[in-house]
């Protein structure tokens, strides 16, 4: 390890020259903290070295491990935004396969690209400053702010277009378009697509009929009424709870807790069916019309999505899963403070461009890049991260 | 290698009344505004750091005295709820976290390694005005619609409360900065400027205190900025992290929160250890026993204190497999806290024991660290917690060690470094009767609490019932007992300040090198590092005490001390 | 600092729960079957600690009175002794590891016990809302928790809005009451009588207030209580079946009858009364207003006072809401 004091017997790190015994009237300079330089050959070979320290490469070194450390710091302050995405990913899975329909996977992955294309400047300038290649520094400096700009850009394309699509944090969550009429999923799912605009269309027929009249509610396929009350107060959640089978709640819940398979086996083990069979269901309207029963292809992938089934907001009609919203903060959080970092380093970048204009730097002194492309690297990293855990969910 | 380099320097004569150090090198306000002397920032940290303790102190009075009667006394419900907010945002996030390693550490730690400046001396003043921002926030909060969530902002309560929760949470998050800042400074400063001769193992205990505080400091508060993060942007924006009528989940907000947390109560109390570390030796004119046990143990404690955090949620709806794991590990800290008790008292075992200021409160630091520690045994018990989880008992055990452990070492270190810092000697008839003024009055106000918290006194409360008054009466006794014990030691402290200097090099009679330079020292400590021969409690007997001066000098050549 | 809500006033005294006399100097009054195994270890670990503790300040006085150095200017030094020494480091920290050990799975088992509800235990539902515990009996809720001695007795916890924490000291137990979940405690009584209920995680204004009573019947008495209380609630005329809601629901936490303003509007004279809402509309009291501001209390809030109140969907039959606004009616 670098770091270990030497033993005594070498030479120390400090200076080989004694300390004039002038120096102790030196109290009116300001060697304060200027590097003069004036009291050894060391700092005043080197303007850079700062007067705490002995020789450059101490300077250096400190300097590698503060950056280092302080990427750590990012890293467990990051970590804490990927654990939130790991508990609800896991309560939620439905949440997620329904949200990143709504994500242009083609947008993120072209930051990425863009984002990788910067960290391969930021390796070269830190080279650049190595050898002394200011020219080539200089160049590689703006191609990483370009491409830093770049993915701000594309950000905020994909922003704007959440805002307009209505894909917005929290309660202002109120997507313009449904999910099965996203290109995205059409692609994908062709037939769940259809199946769900036929749902649709049934269900605003039903409704048509009934007159206004409170119906009540028949589920889309079959089950218990719901719950009697959404309001503030009670503890919705438990609803849900109930429905995952997670709390001791009255049997009544149980009947929610299992997804009804399209091959008609209508009632899970131990459930009354009572509840299901005399009612109307959009289901049996659906086979009453003679046109068979759904097939799996038709409605895995909505229950996936939450769209149907038990975690879907509406029982009535295909909708969109509960809590749907939770994706998008998570969302909007874990991009948005990236894009911070990413506007930050901009920032950082710039003032290493104006010291490389005056040819700060060199083979005896490129920890700066160094740094910088250290800290550009990490905020690359947790894209690499980001994006397969947001878009290219499966 | 020829006779060590930097002690040439060291003026024999003591009295730094006439010659220029880092006080009055350079004059002016922006000279100290803007210094990037560890020094001078040490004293700006330790000025504010002991302003927010008196404000912090001064809210802890009105809540005692509040408590005095049963129903109302002299405030409000919901101001006696803003009031113990802001008294445990104050005192965790303004004063004692960044407290000892902030106001001593800075000041002692470069000159115990011999160095000019810590490693990064602007990120050290940008820490320091980082501090000023984060109380400036506080102060907001507390002047407008304080928060009344509790220091530790529970959801839902505090994404939901009218009260202005979000520039208490923003300085805590800025607070946290500093802190990271001041830990990363000092990691790198103990790695890469350590001079010639000092092995990891023969740095003093304050300095490997320090390191493993700055470790936590480094590795757990960004933990809690993400938390505060969180929690600010979901009462904002409603986004549906905490909340559960939004989908969120209101436990996981506290693992976040006391996954940061719990290490923070070791950054609090850990630089003490250091502090106690260093002093017993020296009073004791004995070599601290069990260095490496000491110095690891700090290191075990950083480590262990970061998988304990579900020990704060027992009854919070935590499964019960986590609990049991949590609770074995806490027990597992226990032991390498006990370690460094028995080690401290063994140094004094045949040693030669000075009870100046310093030495006694590393004494009151023994005995009430003592009681603050074998009590969060109590609260480790996982069935015994579940009667005693948020009453009295646990405010009790927690001012014991927070109190007893880390505010009595920052004042015994404060004694300790007084003389180093400003050259002055405080008055140490005054000195001892504040130490034990104040060790009295920690005990008379806190013990009862444990009392209290056994007995059924949940904590938090505004009213309670009348059976529990004659306890409370005790303990707010104790209160303005401790108050009068900090006054006089702030006066006794402010008028030494007032002396022209007097204090020698080496007044203790310590080995570590800050004492081989002057009091106080020069702005650029040492010319070149000092080369290292031994270890920093060695060879008490080569130091002899010269009554002229007040202080120690060497036996064979009448200089201050050498490396 | 400003204060966020205006003036309250204290509980009425009659009502304030009381610990039943006890010679314990650490415990209040042990009433549970639990509750011997929690105070048995917290028994030993007190006069462990004691131990402990006495002996490290022993030998810190005694080697401070004994090794005490007369001057500075005597320049005495430390006698010499080992610096180190593994053997004693190890013995040191083993022992205190064995006990820690023993603890720990103490600790465990009781803990266990205590999470461990016995089979066919009565179940009770509590709610903790800001500030009142409610609790579910077959004939409808109540302000205290009544329980039947010597019966295991669950009680299934939820808050409606944030954190409570329901706390009964002479039993030993505690648990959280998490708003969005479930959470669960059990006991059982061992002693007949009126024991305090707390609440123990801060909460807010009234935090302090939100006390309760459990009370343990005698046996068959339990049975006795529980037909008495069905028999109140069908047969009294509708504003007494009202009044008796009022204090029982908790709306006495927020809602006075004599005029004074708390963190809700007063029931005196409320109807009839014409308010303006914070939407800016206003309209008279009526039975309709009642009942829509009881089930839906965030549809009209009333200007100046903040949106807190708890919905009471599916807690009120039919016949409870009528007895309110009958009650309601009848304080002019």
């Amino acid at each position: 390890m670098s770091d270990r004091a030497p033993e005594v017997a070498e030479t120390p790190k400090s200076s080989s020259a004694p300390p004039p015994a002038a120096d102790h009237g030196h109290a009116h300079d300001d060697h304060g903290h200027d590097d003069h330089g004036d009291h050894d050959p060391i700092h005043a070979a080197n303007p850079h070295l700062a007067h705490h320290f002995d020789t450059p490469q101490q300077q250096f070194d400190a300097g590698k491990l503060g950056i280092w450390l302080f990427l750590l710091t990012e890293v467990l302050f990051f970590a804490g935004l990927f654990c939130a995405y790991t508990v609800y990913r896991a309560m939620r899975p439905e949440v997620f396969v329904y949200a990143h329909y709504f994500l242009d996977t083609r947008l993120g992955a072209i930051n990425t690209c863009v984002l990788l294309v910067s960290s391969l400047t930021a390796a070269w300038a830190v080279r650049n400053a190595q050898l002394g290649q200011h020219a080539l520094l200089k160049l590689n400096i703006v191609i990483t702010i370009c491409c830093a700009f770049g993915f701000l850009g594309i950000k905020y394309v994909e922003y704007h277009h959440k805002f307009e699509d209505g894909l917005l944090p929290g309660p202002r969550f109120a997507p313009t378009e449904q999910v099965w009429e996203l290109p995205s999923f059409k692609a994908k799912h062709p037939e769940a697509a259809e199946y769900a605009e036929r749902l649709v269309k049934r269900a605003e027929k039903l409704e048509g009929s009934k007159q206004g009249a409170a119906v009540p509610a028949p589920a889309v396929l079959g089950g218990a009424a719901p719950t009697s009350s959404t309001v503030a107060g009670n503890p919705p959640a438990a609803a849900s709870a109930a429905a995952t089978g997670s709390a001791p709640l009255a049997p009544g819940a149980v009947v929610e807790a299992k997804p009804e398979l399209p091959h008609g086996t209508t009632t899970s083990a131990g459930t009354s069916p009572a509840e299901t069979a005399p009612e109307k269901t959009l289901l049996s309207e659906t086979t009453q019309n003679g046109e068979g029963r759904p097939t799996l292809e038709q409605v895995e992938p909505l229950i996936a999505a939450g769209v149907i089934g038990p975690k879907a907001e509406n029982r009535d009609v295909p909708s969109r899963p509960r809590n749907a919203h939770v994706f998008f903060s998570v969302y909007f959080f874990m991009t948005g403070l990236h894009g911070i970092h990413v506007a930050v380093g901009i920032g950082v970048w710039i003032w290493m461009l104006l010291k490389a204009m005056k040819n700060e730097f060199g083979p005896n002194y490129f920890g700066p890049i160094d740094y910088t492309a250290l800290y550009w690297h990490l905020v690359d990293l947790i894209w690499i991260y980001l994006f397969p855990l947001l878009y290219l969910i499966h | 290698m020829a006779s060590p380099s930097t002690t040439a320097d060291v003026v024999a004569t003591p009295s730094s009344s006439d010659s220029d150090n880092y006080l009055t090198h350079d004059k002016g306000i922006a000279s100290w505004l803007l210094t990037l002397d560890h020094k001078r920032i040490g004293v700006m940290y330790l000025a504010s750091v002991l302003t927010a303790f008196a404000l912090g102190g001064t809210f802890a009075l009105i809540l005692r005295t509040e408590l005095l009667t049963p129903g109302k006394t002299i405030i409000e419900h919901d101001t006696y709820n803003q009031m113990f907010t802001m008294h445990g945002a104050i005192m965790v996030f303004l004063v004692i976290i960044p407290g000892i390693p902030a106001a001593l550490g800075n000041i002692a730690l470069p000159l115990q390694l011999g160095a000019k400046d810590v490693a990064f001396p602007k990120l050290n003043l940008a820490s320091y005005y980082l501090w000023v921002l984060g109380a400036v926030c506080m102060l907001t909060s507390l002047v407008t619609s304080a928060a009344d969530t509790g220091w530790t902002f529970y959801a839902p309560y505090s994404t939901t409360t009218q009260t202005n929760v979000i520039p208490a949470a923003m300085g805590a998050f800025i607070l946290g900065f500093s802190s990271i800042f001041t830990g990363l400074n000092f990691i790198v400063t103990i790695h890469k400027l350590r001079p010639p001769g000092m092995g990891w193992f023969r740095m003093p205990l304050f300095t490997w205190a320090l390191y493993s505080t700055a470790l936590i400091q480094v590795l757990a508060t960004p933990v809690i900025g993400i938390t505060l993060l969180m929690m600010m942007v979901e009462r904002t924006l409603h986004i549906g992290i905490f909340d559960p009528t939004l989908g969120g989940d209101p436990v996981l907000f506290q693992h976040f929160f006391w996954f940061y947390s719990h290490p923070a109560v070791y950054i609090m109390v850990v630089p003490g250890f250091g502090v106690i570390g260093d002093i017993i030796p020296v009073f004791s004119r004995k070599r601290i026993f069990g260095y490496k046990f000491i110095a690891v143990s700090s290191l075990a404690i950083a480590f262990l204190g970061f998988l304990v955090w579900g020990h704060h949620m027992f009854v919070a709806g935590q499964s019960l497999l986590a609990g049991s794991i949590f609770s074995a590990i806490t027990f597992l800290i226990a032991i390498p806290t006990a370690i460094k008790v028995f080690n401290w008292i063994t140094t004094m075992y045949k040693g030669r024991i000075h009870l100046d200021t310093p030495m006694l409160y590393a004494l009151a630091f023994l005995w009430v660290f003592t009681i603050g520690g074998l009590t969060g045994v109590f609260l480790a018990v996982m069935s015994v917690d579940v009667h005693l989880h948020d009453t009295y008992f646990v405010v009790a055990h927690f001012h014991y060690v927070m109190m007893g452990g880390a505010i009595t070492a920052l004042l015994g270190g404060i004694h300790y470094w007084w003389p180093k810092a400003f050259g002055r000697m405080y008055n140490e008839k005054l000195g001892r009767i504040g130490a034990v003024t104040v060790f009295v009055g920690l005990n008379v106000t806190f013990f009862p609490q444990f009392i209290l918290g056994s007995r059924g006194m949940p904590r938090r409360y505004y009213n309670y019932l009348p059976e529990f008054q004659p306890l409370h009466q005790l303990s707010t006794f104790g209160a303005y007992m401790l108050g009068v014990g900090f006054l006089m030691t702030a006066v006794y402290l402010i008028q030494s300040l007032r002396k022209k200097p007097d204090a020698p090099a080496n007044p203790w009679g310590s080995r570590t090198l800050e004492w081989t330079i002057s009091s106080p020292p020069p702005y650029y400590n040492f010319h070149t590092p000092p080369t290292v021969t031994r270890g920093p409690y060695d060879d008490y007997e080569d130091l002899v005490y010269d009554p002229k001066i007040k202080g120690y000098v060497e036996k064979k050549s009448g200089r201050a001390a050498s490396a | 600092m400003t204060m966020v809500s205006p003036l309250l006033l204290l509980q009425p005294a009659t009502n304030l729960p009381k610990f039943p006399e006890s010679d314990e100097f650490w415990m209040p009054l042990d009433a549970s079957v639990t509750a011997h195994d929690t105070d048995w270890l917290y028994m030993f670990m007190v006069w462990g600690s004691v131990i402990f503790a006495v002996a490290i300040f022993a030998a810190m006085f005694y080697f401070v009175r004994v090794y005490r150095a007369k001057s500075r200017e005597a320049n005495e030094h430390a006698e010499p002794s080992s610096e180190h020494n593994t053997t004693l480091e190890i013995t040191w920290s083993v022992i205190p590891m064995f006990i820690v050990v023993a603890l720990f799975v103490w600790g465990f088992q009781g803990f266990v016990s205590l999470r461990t509800p016995p089979k066919g235990a009565l179940e009770i539902q509590a709610t903790g809302q800001k500030w009142k515990w409610l609790f579910d009996y077959p004939h409808g809720t109540e302000d205290a928790l009544h329980v039947p001695v010597n019966v295991p007795v669950r009680v299934v916890i939820h808050s409606v809005d944030v954190l409570h924490s329901l706390y009964l000291p002479n039993f030993r137990v505690k648990m959280d009451a998490v708003p969005g979940r479930y959470t669960d405690l059990w006991f059982q009584a061992t002693k007949v009588g009126d024991f305090p209920i707390f609440c123990a995680e801060y909460c807010g204004t009234s935090h302090s207030d939100m006390l309760s009573h459990v009370i343990v019947h005698a046996p068959g008495d339990y049975e006795k209580w529980l037909a008495e209380q069905k028999k109140k609630l069908e047969d009294i005329p509708l504003p007494e079946l009202g009044k008796l809601l009022y204090q029982k629901q908790g709306c006495s936490t927020c809602h006075t009858i004599d005029g004074t303003r708390l963190i809700g509007p007063t029931w005196k004279g409320m109807f009839g009364r014409t308010e303006k809402f914070t939407d800016g509309k206003s309209l008279a009291v009526d039975e309709n207003y009642i009942r829509e501001s009881i089930l839906d209390p965030q549809a009209k809030v009333v200007d100046t006072y903040p949106p807190s109140m708890p919905t009471y969907q599916g807690k009120l039959s039919d016949r409870q809401l009528s007895g309110i606004i009958e009650y309601i009616k009848s304080l002019k």
